[in-house]
């Protein structure tokens, strides 16, 4: 206990954009909502802990106070109606507690209205490509990308290729898996709503610092939003299996400020009207034959 | 109570049969049925066991060293199947076929040669099954569940579609045969509310079984048409739904993972008041928490897709309901505490599993509420957190029922004494290194590990090297329990009593260990006071 309170306390009030080694709890996030799972986590995992030691602490009193060895014999009743009232009845206040807390924070997550910024999300085997739709009230012409492993992960990670994910780093963070070529770049401080989709199979995008994972499903459309407090770099990966490379498609998330993302948009734009853009690929057979290639 | 009717059968003229092939292959008889469950179960065990020791080494460090990702995927799609259709429900079946008819008084099952085939399918559909794995293109790999569209891209999906069509006929056939068996089977005088509840609790099974493995059948069936004859029940671009495979298949799965623990609650209901030697606390409490379980799986089963983008107030429903399942399932742990309460404890080995039971599957309920709060969902949601999750109620929920069950019954079936000293090794074993193998992942998911994946950022190395050592080590003891089966079985000296625990409670101890090939060839008077619990009166 002491250890893991040590712990807490040091790691409590960094928001962490990757996982770390030895990391116990979810981390609070970065974004306008990612507190809100992170404190149900907590107080559900707070009402779990103070239930578990009364009931395993009854249970471990009664192991020692009723052994046979010790000489006790066995009382004949099997009925306590007030004890069976009190024990359904106290549950379900706390359960009532919790519903309210999680409803009012699934009903603020599922407003996805008075978004400043779309971006469109559409995953493959094994890639993600983004798709700028529009920002602030104007459409953004053909900027849009594939975010894939980075070339230095996947070298690594090939079967018997004998070398070390420790020394997949950049700068002093370890980003073996979770780095990826071009990664999708958003402003701070911008409610940005996600269209996520799939050309393919069903994959499902995960930034755990934005405090939610939504699948991305063919033929279906799904909306979620964030609003990143923070400028920084969020690293997640696909969350639903999707293949033989589904540890292998990692998302990067990096937040720019306001005026850093506008020159970075029309950086992109002015680049986009020189080359012709890649073809978006809709066809998913010929995209997973172009990936077997 | 019955010793007339029992000592009848020493001269039985209809024992067993002499010839092997008759006796296994041809019976008709629910103990060597039972066993013939219970020895498939293991060795299905076994042979699941091995995929996760393989899955665990595997992920003893980041970096590929062993398996190709696609074989990993295999393995974790394989080890699921394997465990829960091969493993865990035909144990449970070989546990009510030896112990239903001994317990409310019946002479056999109620269709005995419908037992013999719902046996018989299953060690032919589960070669199907793994023969996929030496078959060009190899075994599924699109997880247990085998969403589409990636369980599409599967080459062997037809052999695994015909296997599960197989398995479930079995599961129908043998759910068909314990209802028409405790409803119309029961000795005089053995009314309903005086069953033991591990009877209770198999009967509600049963109808759980009956009402949803045909949804599973038209599920796969529905995938079987869209790779083979060109329907798009679940391909969009014909107009079908991915989703709805979802929907359909977690109104299967849902009821299915109670079909995998009610049975649990009913052998901990039994082995908790014999070893307490004081009768089960609140009986009809314990009745109505199974039937109010078994109503609520069905209308829970989207807070497995809380992360596919359901409507808001489909997500609020599942949420509510999901979490109104923990006030049952709290009344059960809290009754079993209660039951130990002012008893007489002695702690042999089937009520080590039992203790284990209840304090390791109250942790995996724990998580599970965690789980049913949709926002903290949209976290945990395919990570670790839920493989710790589902591995605390099936491993050292269902498998430690499993295994409890088996010592307390043991004795019965083979006449012998087990070694409690083995047995007690093999006990504390297990229930250390499954915590050291299991709890890290809670970490792992919270941390943001996803699962189904072969490989991991080295920031996920330490907790998986303790989990793998853990596995490496629980699997190990395995093989102790493995030990202690045949020791019994063929080599123990010590003969066990009629009444093989001093607190046992039932019909089944009033027959002789080992149980004759034939009991309660005519019924058994009941009294009331020898049965296993007190409060029927009250």
């Amino acid at each position: 206990m002491a250890a893991a309170s040590l712990a807490l306390a040091s790691f409590g009030g960094v928001a962490y954009a990757a996982p770390h080694p030895w990391q116990l709890n979810m981390e609070p996030g970065a974004s306008t909502w990612s507190r809100v799972p992170y404190d149900l986590n907590n107080i559900s995992l707070a009402v779990c802990v103070v239930i578990g030691i009364l009931v395993f602490g009854a249970m471990f009193v009664a192991m020692f106070r009723f052994r046979k060895s010790r000489g006790a014999v066995a009382e004949k009743w099997s009925h306590n109606t007030m004890l069976e009232v009190v024990w359904t009845i106290v549950p379900v206040i706390i359960l009532v507690a919790l519903a309210y807390l999680s409803t009012g924070g699934l009903t603020s997550w599922a407003d996805t209205t008075g978004s400043q910024m779309t971006v469109k999300v559409t995953g493959y085997q094994w890639k993600w490509r983004y798709d700028y739709v529009s920002y602030l009230g104007q459409p953004i012409e053909k900027v849009g990308f594939m975010s894939k492993l980075d070339q230095q992960s996947d070298e690594t990670r090939q079967l018997g290729s004998g070398m070390d994910p420790y020394a997949v780093k950049v700068g002093d963070e370890n980003t073996y898996l979770l780095n990826v070529d071009k990664p999708l770049v958003v402003p701070v401080d911008t409610k940005i709503r996600f269209a996520i989709t799939s050309g393919d199979v069903i994959h499902s995008w995960w930034v755990p610092a934005f405090g939610w994972k939504l699948d991305a499903i063919p033929g279906i459309i799904n909306g979620a939003w964030t609003n990143i407090k923070t400028p920084g770099t969020y690293r997640g990966q696909c969350a639903e299996l999707c293949g033989q490379d589904h540890g292998f498609m990692p998302i990067v998330v990096v937040a720019k400020s306001k005026a850093d993302f506008a020159k970075w948009l029309s950086e992109q734009e002015a680049e986009s009207k020189k080359a012709p853009p890649p073809p978006a690929p809709f066809d998913a057979a010929a995209q997973v034959a172009a990936q077997r290639g | 109570m019955s010793y007339a009717a029992t000592h009848d059968q020493h001269d039985d003229h209809h024992g067993a049969p002499k010839s092997f092939f008759q006796r296994w292959c041809m019976s008709t008889n629910h103990k060597d049925i039972g066993t013939l469950y219970l020895i498939f179960a293991l060795t299905m065990f076994f042979i699941g066991g091995s995929f996760a020791m393989t899955i665990r080494a595997e992920l003893f460090k980041p970096g590929l060293q062993l398996v190709q990702p696609y074989f990993f995927n295999e393995l974790t799609t394989m080890h699921g199947l394997v465990m829960i259709f091969g493993a865990i429900m035909p144990a449970f079946v070989g546990l009510g076929n030896w112990m239903i008819p001994m317990m409310v008084g019946a002479p056999d099952m109620a269709l005995p040669r419908m037992n013999n085939l719902s046996f018989w399918i299953l060690p032919f559909a589960f070669v199907l099954l793994l023969s996929t794995l030496f078959l060009p293109g190899g075994g599924p790999a699109g997880g247990w569940t085998m969403y589409p569209p990636l369980s599409l891209q599967s080459g062997s999906l037809a052999y695994v579609v015909f296997a599960i069509h197989l398995m479930g006929i079995s599961s129908i056939m043998g759910a068909i045969n314990i209802i028409a068996t405790i409803l119309n089977m029961r000795a005089p005088g053995m009314d309903l509310l005086k069953m033991p509840v591990f009877v209770w609790s198999w009967l509600i099974t049963a109808f759980l079984l009956i009402a949803v493995m045909p949804v599973l059948a038209g599920a796969v069936t529905m995938l079987l048409t869209d790779k083979y004859f060109d329907t798009s029940f679940f391909n969009p671009g014909g107009g079908g739904d991915p989703v709805l495979y979802q929907h359909v298949f977690w109104f299967f799965g849902h009821p299915e993972v109670y079909i995998m623990i009610l049975p649990a609650f009913g052998i901990i209901s039994e082995i908790v008041p014999t070893f307490s030697r004081k009768p089960i606390f609140g009986y009809k409490a314990m009745v109505f928490a199974l039937a109010c379980i078994a109503f609520l799986s069905f209308i829970v089963w989207a807070h497995h897709m809380f992360a596919v983008g359901l409507p808001l107030g489909a997500d609020i429903f599942f949420m509510y309901a999901t979490m109104l399942i923990s006030i049952p399932t709290g009344v059960k742990v809290f009754n079993w505490v209660t039951t130990m309460w002012g008893g007489s404890l002695t702690f042999e080995t089937p009520m080590l599993f039992a203790v284990a039971f209840i304090i390791l599957f109250t942790i995996g309920g724990f998580s599970g509420l965690m789980l049913a709060l949709v926002p903290a969902d949209f976290q945990y949601h395919d990570t670790y957190f839920v493989v710790a999750h589902f591995h605390y109620v099936l491993v050292t929920g269902a498998l430690f029922a499993i295994i409890g069950a088996t010592y307390y019954w043991l004795p019965k079936w083979t006449g012998n004494m087990y070694s409690e000293f083995w047995g007690k090794v093999h006990f504390w074993n297990s229930v250390i290194w499954v915590n050291v193998l299991f709890f890290p992942q809670h970490f792992l998911g919270l941390a943001g590990m996803p699962r189904r994946i072969p490989d991991y950022n080295v920031a996920f190395a330490n907790f998986n090297m303790i989990s793998s050592i853990g596995g490496f080590l629980f699997g190990a003891s395995q093989l102790v329990f493995l030990g202690v089966l045949i020791h019994c079985a063929f080599f123990s000296k010590k003969k066990a009593a009629d009444r093989v625990w001093e607190g046992a409670r039932g019909l089944e101890w009033t027959v002789p260990s080992p149980a004759p090939h034939h009991t309660f060839d005519v019924p058994p008077v009941i009294h009331d006071e020898e049965l296993a619990h007190g409060d029927v009166h009250a």
